[in-house]
């Protein structure tokens, strides 16, 4: 872990609008990356498809119970920086990850590392709610069954019961657990899917814009949820709406195109951003 | 458009124009539905025209002209020995009873062309008739009973009307006389038109009377159900691997380009590749459904192929993401999410290859499925023929009692490719999802 990233210099630059096109250089990050209590570590992250450089040395901390939301225009890689944290970016042909990043202390791109069992602990809820075209019992069933979970009948069905009732699905759907997920309403759909992905028992879960498809009242239901699982687990949200990012979470970072510009306590970054760029988006000037 | 109004005109109004234009534009859109419609009637009109040709040389192929004559069931004949021992009855002479019975019915014919005339009234398959009848019932044998007898192929396409009574003698099959006795016969209502059940049973034979088409049938069959054992886990697997887990890189690009060129490369080159390859360097049997079926299989490989890809293209990527987020194998991904959704797609795939297969004849003509082949097959490595190929073999006999079984050969093999790509239509149906 190098020391220099803990005594970031606040640094004020010009933006101009060639700047901003050209952006070849990588931008030192403003503000402090780190967390008291890390779960997962990235340092000098850099992600490539093909030859285009999509995230630029981003390095960033994703503390235990805590709900660090990423922020930025379309295009920043704030997503891709999300999918390289359960390496997810390995399905996809000619992307490249180089620096490290660990997760409670182990390099999740060690040569040795399995993926699979990765993706079990550092779960992922995506943008549109994907259930699988199955009943909702077999959907939340599925995880666990596959991994090895349970011994028995009962045991599965007691995680598919903890799984919808921490997802505040389980009163919805309890006399409708045969009936297929894609079923349910679009808000239920992603409550589902959370579902899924907390009944493998992970550690981390990411979400990527998990209430973009969704209504206000939907939206208030997971971001409720999200609040409640901080309990338990450490939350990544990557999200567009910058209320939702000052509602949910505790740690907030700002992307531009492929750098991490500014990362900060929420608060701060909303009330009393330190870059111009940060300044310039949570203000409504682009993006 | 382009141009400014002039100096002192009043500018004029963008709807103005848009109204202008309004006329041309719809007659133009109404010229290319008048083209489109045209196109399907034509097109169907074509169909259309086939299946009523088809249809209407083909029908009276399904019946059968039988002529009733009382036999006598001699028993010096069958059984001089009176043992009744079968194999006695099945050798025993029953052309002898048939022609008895003809001389008994028209007593006046006593000049040897003559009687050949009137013999040849009766089909060659009718002794085999009688001899079915006395082993199934020897109790027959000493009594007279009144038996409808297979007529030959030329009395019957001169009862189904096909050769023409009012022609002179020299310029028909059918001599005079045989018409004569033909008319007398049905005027005491002795000819009959009956469902032709030995066109479904029997295998193909020199006397269109005696033809069927279940040995083609049969044939085909096993050839259809050894090309689905080959091709669909080939083409399923290989659709897989590459759509899913090969690397995009220069040589899977060769191997898609390929498998594309593969598609369009004519059918008898497999053929010729059958033989050079299956049979004469790996001993595969000719004229067996095997070797067809090896061949048809590198023939529909790349539909299955494509149809397959094709299906799992149209799997969207997020059920693949949800089943890798939940911590599932790429293998596990693909076994339990993504092959399902796309089943469909590669069933239709593969029934309409599988369709195409069974119509295919020129490849199989390089592999001597062209033979001559009288037994039903009765296994993957027993000689036999297709229907396609039988098709191929009775179009080109001289017979015209040939034409309408081949008519209704071709009939029973477009209910076949009809019926195949209905159910494709139908799963396509049943299974289909959207997203």
């Amino acid at each position: 872990m190098s020391t220099t990233l803990d005594e970031m210099t606040v640094r004020t630059r010009a933006t101009t609008s060639a700047e901003l096109a050209s952006g070849r250089e990588s931008r030192e990050t403003v503000g402090d990356v780190t967390s008291a209590n890390p779960r997962m570590v990235c340092r000098h992250v850099d992600v490539f498809y093909g030859s285009t450089q999509a995230i630029k040395d981003v390095s960033l901390d994703i503390g235990k119970n805590e709900v660090v939301s990423m922020i930025g225009p379309s295009g920043c890689g704030k997503s891709t920086f999300l999918r390289c944290l359960n390496r997810m970016n390995d399905t996809i042909d000619g992307c490249r990850v180089t620096g490290s990043i660990t997760l409670d202390g182990l390099d999740i791109y060690d040569k040795g590392l399995d993926p699979v069992p990765l993706r079990a602990q550092v779960g992922m809820v995506f943008q549109k709610p994907n259930p699988f075209p199955k009943s909702i019992y077999e959907n939340v069933a599925y995880g666990p069954r596959i991994l090895g979970l349970t011994n028995s009948k009962a045991e599965l069905d007691d995680i598919i019961e903890g799984s919808l009732r921490k997802a505040g699905l389980w009163n919805e759907v309890k006399d409708r657990l045969d009936k297929p997920g894609t079923g349910l309403s679009g808000g239920q759909q992603q409550r589902l899917c959370i579902a899924r992905t907390i009944a493998v028992s992970p550690e981390v879960i990411l979400m990527d814009e998990p209430c973009s498809a969704l209504d206000p009242i939907a939206t208030a239901i997971i971001e409720e949820l999200i609040d409640e699982l901080r309990s338990n687990y450490s939350i990544a949200i990557v999200t567009h709406s910058m209320q939702q990012a000052a509602r949910v979470s505790q740690r907030t970072a700002y992307f531009h195109l492929g750098d991490l510009i500014e990362v900060g306590e929420t608060n701060q970054i909303f009330t009393n951003p330190k870059h111009k760029l940060t300044e310039d988006y949570i203000t409504g000037r682009f993006g | 458009m382009n141009k400014t109004p002039a100096a002192g005109a009043p500018p004029k109004r963008a709807i103005d124009i848009v109204n202008a234009s309004l006329k041309r534009r719809y007659a133009r859109e109404r010229r290319f539905r008048f083209i489109g419609l045209s196109a399907v009637i034509l097109g169907l009109s074509f169909v259309g025209l086939l299946f009523a040709d088809i249809i209407a040389k083909g029908h009276s192929a399904f019946v059968q002209t039988y002529i009733q004559l009382p036999v006598h069931f001699e028993a010096a004949v069958l059984d001089p020995d009176g043992s009744r021992n079968p194999e006695v009855l099945a050798r025993a002479n029953y052309q002898q009873l048939i022609r008895d019975a003809l001389r008994t019915e028209f007593p006046g014919v006593t000049d040897r062309r003559e009687t050949r005339t009137l013999y040849s009234m009766i089909s060659v398959g009718a002794p085999t008739q009688l001899r079915d009848r006395v082993l199934a019932n020897p109790d027959l044998i000493g009594t007279t009973q009144d038996v409808w007898l297979l007529a030959d192929d030329d009395i019957d396409m001169l009862v189904k009307g096909h050769i023409d009574r009012g022609l002179p003698e020299n310029q028909r099959r059918v001599k005079d006389q045989a018409v004569g006795w033909v008319e007398q016969l049905e005027a005491q209502g002795r000819i009959a038109k009956r469902f032709n059940t030995i066109f479904f049973t029997n295998g193909t034979s020199r006397e269109p009377e005696l033809a069927g088409i279940a040995g083609a049938l049969m044939g085909s069959f096993y050839t259809l159900i050894l090309t689905l054992l080959f091709a669909f886990p080939i083409g399923v697997g290989a659709a897989i691997y590459l759509e899913e887990f090969a690397p995009k890189n220069r040589w899977t690009d060769l191997i898609e380009v390929n498998i594309n060129n593969l598609a369009a490369v004519p059918s008898i080159v497999f053929g010729l590749l059958g033989l050079a390859v299956f049979i004469s360097v790996f001993g595969v049997p000719r004229s067996t459904p095997l070797v067809a079926a090896l061949v048809l299989t590198l023939m529909t490989l790349p539909t299955i192929i494509i149809a397959s890809r094709a299906a799992l293209k149209s799997v969207p990527p997020s059920i693949r993401e949800a089943a890798l987020g939940v911590g599932a194998s790429p293998l596990q991904t693909q076994i339990h999410h993504v092959l399902p959704l796309a089943m469909p797609g590669m069933l239709t795939g593969t029934i309409i290859g599988m369709a195409q297969a069974l119509g295919e004849t020129a490849p199989l003509l390089m592999i001597g499925m062209i033979a001559f082949i009288v037994e039903i097959p009765s296994g993957f490595t027993s000689p036999s023929t297709v229907l396609p190929v039988q098709i191929f073999l009775w179009a080109d006999s001289p017979e015209r009692a040939f034409v309408e079984r081949t008519s209704a050969a071709i009939m029973v093999l477009l209910a076949f490719l009809i019926l195949m790509n209905l159910t494709a239509v139908l799963l396509r149906r049943r299974f289909e999802r959207r997203w």
